[in-house]
């Protein structure tokens, strides 16, 4: 059978599986003892056994597959959570996503060898095998025992059992705790309970089972279940009738004592209480968990970006047509008309934000796969580092989250490597030994805002001079009259890394010049912040929507243009009598501040010499705290417009940021106002 | 070797043709909105049917001298590379074809000059037709090493 077309499905879902895995891996590592995360790592693993065993995919099913016995194992508390394991446990997560990531170039799994992994896995195995050996034998004395053996059975006996167990005493019967365990390995683990079921039905009556007859029936559970059983048999004989069944691992039975039922002494009537308690505790945790899951899974459609991107041309079609209505000079006079196109205005601008919101995916994805670096990095560079994320649920459009990883790892790596000193430093300092990255992502307007941010040693301003000297990006007259923040902005110049040594983990000769390009081809902005031996800040700023933006239309010359609204500050008319020269720059002093003058025409090269005006029309523009005043000669007014990107052949214009088709037909390019700074 | 096709398109009084595979349509003049910092001969975007696609002045780009348009004018739209680009001809109105003897090599010995973009010559009916390289023509290897 071709199995091609599930290809798609099978990467992403697993992709999603494997998301899951690392974020449950790293909590696990901080809360060893919680077995709900264990549950989950666990069905994620089989869930990923299972699909990459009906792909063929055989080397991902059979490190799953060892995956999950190891997991089993700690799950029935046969062997200890322990830091090695979680290692592990780690390094299969690794090259799990490998197979994965191979998957998606290749369509094969590669040649990559899991064995060396299932031998680790098997190793964990075989020694726990001998603790557990020890373990079975200390079992086996208890059986002697039979009210030790009470606490392990989960089953409870309530009223209505106990008045069935009390009846059926008396006319002969007696009453079993039956718990099973099944191999590991049974590949029909229902249809093997359903045998147990079967076999003990024939000499008897079951009258209770957890998990329920029917969660059994949809393999809602692990390997082993626990029945309250009547029969004339005696106990051996039971034993001897379930070992029978194949892929059978083990059994324990206990005999339910009458007289422990309805008058229990009180100490373990507390202490069954208490058991319950946490029991009932666990249980809901799970049932929060599972609805959580649920609802998260009814909620969701998977649907190709591409589906989405032709949605979106769709809708931008629409603007444009809306737009070209509100042009047609005849409209303006017909009541009617006017009235329709205002309707259409209102539908056009929820569509296009509805179809904006299906675009959008909380920064979360990008953000989980950080505790994991983190964790790896600090345990590579020896420093102690935690890592606090908070905004993970701000949503961003989903080709933002596809390109923005790689800037933010950069960043998160610079931190650690050459943000935060190493312990024994930062005792000197007074600082708290371990050092502390956050991760902050917020919604600010049309924009939103990415904060990394270390408390460590800041960045030295004489060091960039320096270096930035010895490696000719300025001269030394020019660096000595830069302020502090131009030098730091220094940093993002291509050629610039300020690691001492070169560590593979940031100084690889790309610096943040790659960052900033990355962040800027988005039509975002970076800045950074840094007190000395306090710590550093990069801010990333990046637009909710790269299609559709709210523009002002002006023209130059003969020409439109599109100025972003979300840069412009405000508009306002200046005299020309007022504009000063200072150093060839044009400034006119507005609201108490120079602001300095560009002159479109001349940077849109607009062959076109206007007579000067008295009074000429300024749109200022504002990046971060700075602020322009751009010369148009003429506004045209607030619009909608749908950004089109210029294409390949005429990438790299740098104050061009794309192009947008008018109602008329005609395109107007759109001027980038940040690249005037 | 089987024939292969070409659209002929005029500029000056000479003909020239290129890969019937590369070129998508032929459009009419449309009004064209000048883009600025890009090479001189590029004379701007045009919409064509929603899509941005540059335009390059060929007269322009083979130093010849530039002419207005007229209603003979049109643009070819070529694609080399996933890379779109209208092209500002004189005239066409013909595609023929090239059997593997009509065509020639092309007479220069000049080959690796930035500058030289003819691929190579055909003959038929005693006219001359220059077959052009897009790669040169729209400069596209220095495009890509800026």
């Amino acid at each position: 059978m071709d199995m091609n077309q599930y290809l798609d499905i099978f990467i992403e879902e697993s992709k999603e599986h494997l998301q899951n895995m690392n974020q449950l891996l790293l909590e696990l590592e901080t809360s060893p003892d919680n077995l709900d995360l264990l549950n989950e790592i666990f069905r994620i693993a089989h869930t990923l056994k299972g699909m990459s065993g009906t792909m063929g995919f055989n080397k991902i099913a059979s490190l799953t597959h060892e995956m999950e016995n190891v997991l089993q194992l700690i799950r029935n508390k046969e062997i200890p959570v322990t830091e090695y394991i979680i290692d592990v446990l780690f390094e299969c997560f690794d090259t799990l996503e490998e197979y994965i990531n191979k998957l998606v170039n290749t369509g094969d799994e590669g040649d990559l060898d899991p064995s060396p992994l299932i031998t680790k896995l098997c190793n964990i195995m075989d020694n726990k095998n001998s603790v557990e050996k020890q373990k079975n034998n200390a079992a086996k004395d208890e059986e002697k025992n039979d009210k030790t053996d009470e606490d392990n059975f989960s089953i409870e006996t309530e009223d209505i059992t106990k008045n069935v167990i009390c009846k059926a005493n008396e006319q002969g019967f007696k009453a079993f705790k039956i718990k099973v365990h099944l191999n590991p390995n049974c590949m029909l683990k229902s249809a093997r309970a359903f045998i147990v079921f079967n076999t003990l039905e024939k000499f008897g009556e079951i009258i209770k089972s957890k998990p329920t007859a029917e969660e059994i029936e949809d393999e809602k559970f692990d390997t082993s279940f626990e029945i309250i059983y009547l029969t004339k048999l005696n106990k051996s004989a039971i034993e001897n009738e379930i070992l029978n069944i194949s892929e059978i691992a083990n059994v324990m039975i206990s005999q339910i004592k009458l007289e422990n039922i309805p008058k229990s002494s009180n100490k373990k009537d507390t202490e069954t209480k208490g058991l319950q308690n946490e029991f009932v505790k666990q249980e809901k945790a799970k049932n929060n968990q599972n609805k959580n899951l649920k609802l998260k899974t009814s909620k969701t459609v998977r649907v190709d970006i591409d589906r989405l991107d032709n949605l979106m041309n769709l809708v931008s079609e629409l603007i444009i047509i809306k737009t070209r209505l509100e042009d047609i000079e005849d409209s303006k006079t017909k009541q009617n008309m006017i009235e329709a196109v205002e309707y259409l205005e209102r539908i056009t601008t929820s569509l296009h934000d509805a179809v904006m919101k299906v675009r959008m995916v909380p920064i979360e994805r990008v953000f989980n796969r950080f505790p994991r670096m983190v964790r790896d990095l600090s345990k590579e560079l020896g420093k102690d580092i935690s890592l606090y994320m908070t905004g993970e649920e701000t949503e961003v459009d989903r080709t933002v989250i596809d390109e923005i990883g790689d800037p933010l790892i950069h960043l998160i790596r610079n931190s650690i490597d050459h943000g935060i000193e190493g312990p024994n430093e930062r005792r000197k300092l007074n600082k708290p030994e371990t050092g502390t990255v956050s991760l902050r992502a917020y919604p600010d307007g049309n924009n939103v805002v990415i904060e990394v941010q270390d408390d460590g040693k800041g960045i030295v301003v004489e060091d960039i001079k320096a270096k930035a000297i010895s490696r000719n990006l300025i001269t030394k007259d020019a660096a000595d009259n830069m302020n502090d923040q131009e030098l730091i902005n220094l940093l993002f110049k291509p050629g610039f890394s300020t690691a001492d040594k070169i560590s593979d983990i940031s100084g690889r000769g790309v610096g943040l010049d790659v960052v900033k390009t990355k962040i800027e081809s988005l039509g975002g902005l970076v800045e950074v912040h840094s007190e000395l031996n306090k710590g550093t800040k990069f801010i990333i700023r990046l637009p909710l929507t790269l299609a559709i933006i709210q523009a002002l239309m002006v023209m130059v010359g003969d020409e439109k243009y599109a100025l972003p609204l979300n840069s412009i500050k405000e508009i306002t008319t200046i005299k020309s009598k007022d504009i000063r020269k200072v150093q060839n720059q044009e400034v006119v002093l507005y609201r108490n501040n120079t602001l300095p003058i560009l002159r479109m025409n001349n940077i849109l090269k607009v062959n076109l010499d206007l007579e000067d005006k008295d009074e000429i029309i300024v749109v200022v523009v504002k990046k971060g705290d700075k602020m322009a005043g751009l010369v148009v000669d003429d506004l045209i007014g607030q619009q909608e417009i749908v950004i089109k990107s210029l294409g390949k052949y005429l990438s790299g214009i740098k104050i061009i940021a794309g192009a947008t088709i008018l109602g008329n037909g005609q395109i107007a390019l759109i001027v980038d106002p940040n690249s005037l700074f | 070797m089987a024939s292969q096709e070409y659209v002929l398109f005029k500029l000056e009084d000479e003909y020239y043709g290129i890969d019937i595979n590369n070129v998508e349509t032929i459009e009419k003049i449309m009004p064209i909105t000048r883009v600025p910092y890009t090479q001189d001969f590029v004379k701007g975007v045009i919409n064509l049917r929603g899509n941005v696609v540059p335009v390059i002045d060929l007269r322009k780009r083979l130093n010849l001298e530039e002419k207005p348009y007229d209603d003979n004018s049109r643009i070819i739209i070529v694609q080399i590379d996933d890379i779109t680009v209208g092209m500002i001809v004189d005239s066409s109105s013909e595609v023929i074809q090239l059997n593997h003897d009509e065509i020639d090599e092309s007479p220069s010995i000049n080959i690796d000059n930035d500058d030289y973009f003819i691929e190579c010559i055909g003959k038929k009916d005693n006219r001359i037709i220059i077959i052009i390289n897009l790669h040169k023509v729209l400069n596209i290897n220095n495009l890509l090493n800026d």
